[in-house]
């Protein structure tokens, strides 16, 4: 009968809780961000983006043997070192990378690289080794550790429809919205809001009944005030017309408006460039180099560049050898991003790929993804870095 | 505390997807044993999934044909995928075997398996519906020589002299054991007694002697020129087999939070059975704790769970049928593309605020045609692009409400909804809820205020759990 009774004690403490809305909104005003606190956003471009053909190793003849028909000529190629250049479409990542906001780290991954999306993706998202299953990411880890007593999902937002397993925590899970108003809308929609607001678990319901319930209230009045803090609107508005540029501005302008969110995480899709793979990725780095230089640019106008690093990774690169469609294959390490006023190194952070010594014709990692993730989380989020990771990884400093 | 409807209902969501309207009033009628042995009979037999017939290999040239060839074959098993991911999902709604198909939906996300190939989902499926109530031992076995098994953990790769280790590692990590009982030798060693272990172009497993690797092996301590099938033995001697299989099965079945004592008498008496998969289920759906009020209406229905039972309940019918795989991607679960080889996390990390908000607004979006706001994530993979397109957005179905109409015999609105909260949810319904729904029900005719207050359940937090 103990456990009984402790179900009733669950259900009516959340029960109050949906009463309590404003109560909540008062908690969220209460830890707003303090003007030294840092923000992450996490670009992921899904699919497995070609790091050859992003960043260019224009001086290797092993490169251009191996991509006939595929490789970047060296004269249209952007160069940013006498090893190194970046894909023509990235004219506007390139003023950043001028700016000294940029830093391109070579050759990241992980032992044992797994060759296939979702798994690798996987990998990516919990921050396992390739042979161990998490059902937590390592954001969502973040915000476990977070948690003193209110957890809140607001403090991460994922700008999609749907949510990652990056984002999502033992005891917490980010946000998920596309867009403010959008997600308001929804949770005001007469059926959610209906029993959001006034629905309520029987006292003898089980406590996973309560659970639905808080999470329902707790959706509606992050949207309210997310929807709020989106509403804050300065002048700049310079961006390109694609919905991943529409996501970056939101990021912005959330920032702009103050809101307590430490994590933002957009993705971008279509870098499985099989078959006629230059067209496809112009397109593709054309939209993510446009988008993020706006964003940067918009953080500039606010003051807040020093105060946000934007990490970009995709879940593996791509093969060496072009295949017989134009396009590339599933391979392992990649090089990835950081963007922002706050790096310790920027520019070219580790030696280009080295093309002659390949693992199954795959680039080999110099760099675990996880040091990375490490310094993020100790040294930018200042977050306990065992309750995120539960191992040590040695971090490298880009932050 | 929960009544008789409750406990009938409580064994046929777990044993099954839940009774339909048609059959409530002969049920309530009938003792919970023999409810029981109806459930087992029901599940003597079963239907094979036969959406590509044997003559039909087509796909299974796949790896082994020229460029061209090979696009549009892709583009046909994608195709086939769909078909057989949609001619599962309405089997699970309709048919008699819901045990079978039950059991079949727990052991495809335990022997966690995907493939391009729409022939060898079919195969492994069907083996695993023939067996699923065998033992465990028979299925194990089978699943090992599976063609999908083996190329999606790299078996069909493992050679004398290159071991690839994956299927050794997980069969013991996630099929049987679990971690912490075997060693780094134990993988190694093992994998060594697979080499050799693959499939032909017939889906039919074949043992590639000159593949595999006949020196002596030290296997879990015991030195031998052990084969595969020995490893399989030696891992079923261990009594920590049986011990993970029923906490697994504990926690789908019976309640999330595990009971050790529970599990352990359990895990025993199928230990002494020799894995008997049948007498196991039958051990649990009669025990008295298995209809204990902290078991009923306390599991939080898987997606695919959720959207057969409502399938079930309200006799739905989708027009098209594919906004099922938009459902299944939005709420994180599609059949035949398991996350990865350890399966679905279970319980509440089917929760977050968007998987719960598409099942709030998700039963009066289909039939009221309205849109749900919300759009699939593209994961970037060209294969799975199919499940994120837009156009299924707008969801549409037909219900059978005549059916539920006839459990709601009440004559006012507020009877009516306490038949169908009683028939709908394993949890109680609070006072401000019954308020809230009455409040709004339509008064202009019965047919309406079944409607309303059918969907108006079916889109509470209470409808999640079953």
């Amino acid at each position: 009968m103990a456990s009984r009774r402790h179900f009733i004690k669950q259900s009516s403490l959340a029960a109050a809780g949906t009463m309590m809305i404003p109560a909540f909104l008062k908690a969220f005003e209460a830890q707003a961000l303090s003007p030294d606190d840092k923000i992450l956003v996490v670009i992921q471009l899904s699919g497995g983006n070609d790091g050859l053909n992003t960043v260019i190793p224009y001086r290797n003849d092993i490169y251009y043997r191996e991509r006939q028909t595929i490789a970047i000529a060296a004269n249209d190629a952007l160069k940013i070192s006498d090893e190194l250049a970046l894909n023509p479409a990235m004219e506007k990542f390139r003023r950043l990378y001028d700016d000294g906001l940029v830093s391109i780290v070579n050759s990241v991954g992980y032992p044992n690289p797994d060759r296939s999306h979702f798994r690798s993706m996987d990998i990516w998202h919990t921050a396992s080794n390739s042979d161990e299953y998490l059902t937590t990411g390592w954001l969502g880890r973040y915000l476990d550790s977070q948690c003193n007593g209110i957890c809140q999902s607001h403090q991460a937002i994922e700008l999609d429809d749907t949510l990652s397993l990056a984002l999502k925590g033992h005891h917490v899970k980010a946000l998920a919205l596309q867009a403010p108003k959008k997600l308001y809308q929804a949770v005001h929609s007469p059926v959610y809001e209906n029993i959001a607001k006034y629905g309520k678990p029987a006292e003898d319901s089980h406590e996973n009944v309560a659970y639905l319930y808080k999470t329902m209230a707790e959706t509606i009045s992050s949207a309210d005030y997310i929807y709020q803090k989106s509403g804050i609107k300065n002048s700049y508005t310079d961006y390109p017309d694609s919905p991943f540029a529409k996501r970056l501005k939101t990021v912005a302008e959330l920032i702009n408006g103050g809101a307590q969110t430490r994590v933002y995480y957009v993705s971008l899709s279509g870098f499985d460039t099989h078959v006629r793979q230059n067209q496809q990725q112009t397109r593709l780095l054309t939209e993510y180099s446009e988008a993020v230089y706006a964003f940067m640019q918009h953080l500039k106008s606010m003051g807040k560049q020093q105060h946000v690093a934007v990490l970009t990774f995709s879940e593996f690169g791509r093969r060496l050898a072009q295949n017989a469609s134009n396009g590339t294959d599933h391979g392992a390490a990649n090089c990835l991003f950081l963007i922002g006023a706050s790096l310790k190194k920027t520019g070219v952070f580790n030696p280009a790929p080295d093309l002659n010594n390949l693992d199954n014709g795959d680039l080999k990692y110099q760099i675990d993804f996880r040091s990375i993730y490490t310094n993020l989380v100790q040294d930018w989020l200042k977050a306990d870095i065992a309750a995120v990771l539960g191992r040590n990884f040695e971090p490298i400093r880009l932050v | 505390m929960p009544s008789n409807q409750q406990h009938i209902q409580h064994l046929y969501l777990r044993a099954g997807f839940g009774l339909q309207p048609e059959q409530l009033p002969a049920a309530l009628q009938m003792p919970i044993q023999k409810h029981v042995e109806a459930i087992f009979s029901d599940s003597k037999s079963y239907q094979p999934i036969n959406l590509l017939n044997d003559n039909e290999l087509k796909v299974i040239k796949l790896l082994f044909t020229d460029k061209e060839e090979r696009k549009e074959l892709v583009m046909d098993a994608l195709n086939r995928g769909r078909e057989l991911n949609l001619l599962w999902m309405r089997q699970m709604a309709e048919s008699k075997a819901g045990l079978r198909e039950k059991m079949t939906l727990f052991w495809h996300g335990h022997f966690a398996t995907r493939t391009l190939n729409a022939f060898f989902a079919q195969l492994q499926n069907n083996l695993i519906r023939e067996k699923a109530l065998g033992k465990f031992g028979d299925l194990l076995m089978s699943i090992s020589k599976d063609p999908a098994m083996l190329q999606f953990l790299n078996n069909q790769q493992n050679k004398k002299n290159s071991p690839n280790e994956n299927f050794a590692r997980e069969v013991m990590e996630l099929f049987t054991l679990g971690r912490g009982n075997y060693t780094e030798t134990d993988i190694k060693e093992a994998a060594r007694a697979f080499t050799g272990w693959g499939f032909n172009q017939q889906g039919e497993f074949v043992f590639r002697q000159f593949f595999h690797d006949t020196d002596l092996k030290t296997f879990m301590g015991k030195r031998g020129n052990w084969g595969g099938e020995d490893i399989i033995r030696m891992i079923l001697d261990k009594r920590e087999t049986a011990i993970f299989i029923i906490r697994k099965i504990y926690r789908y079945f019976v309640n999330d939070t595990p009971d050790e004592g529970i599990i352990g008498e359990l895990a025993n008496s199928f230990y002494e059975s020799e894995y008997e998969i049948g007498k196991l289920m039958q051990q649990i759906f009669t025990a008295d704790w298995f209809y204990s009020p902290k078991n009923i209406g306390s599991r939080i229905k898987a997606p695919v769970e959720y959207i057969t039972q409502f399938r079930r309940q309200f006799g739905l019918q989708f027009e098209p049928e594919n906004a099922l795989l938009f459902i299944q991607k939005l709420l994180g679960q599609v059949v035949f593309y398991p996350p990865n080889v350890a399966g679905w996390a279970e319980g509440k990390n089917w929760i977050d605020s968007s998987t719960l908000m598409v099942r709030t607004l998700l039963p009066f979006s289909i039939m009221r045609e309205i849109e749900l706001p919300v759009e699939a994530k593209d994961d970037g993979d060209v294969n799975t692009e199919f499940l994120a397109q837009r156009n299924f957005r707008k969801l549409k179905a037909t219900a059978n409400w005549d059916a539920l109409s006839k459990i709601a015999s009440g004559s006012s609105e507020k009877e009516i909804l306490e038949q169908l909260a009683a028939y709908l949810l394993q949890n109680k319904l609070s006072d401000a809820n019954k308020q809230l729904i009455l409040k709004n029900t339509p008064t202009t005719n019965r047919e309406a205020a079944v409607q309303f207050i059918s969907l108006s359940l079916a889109s509470l937090p209470e409808y999640q759990l079953c």
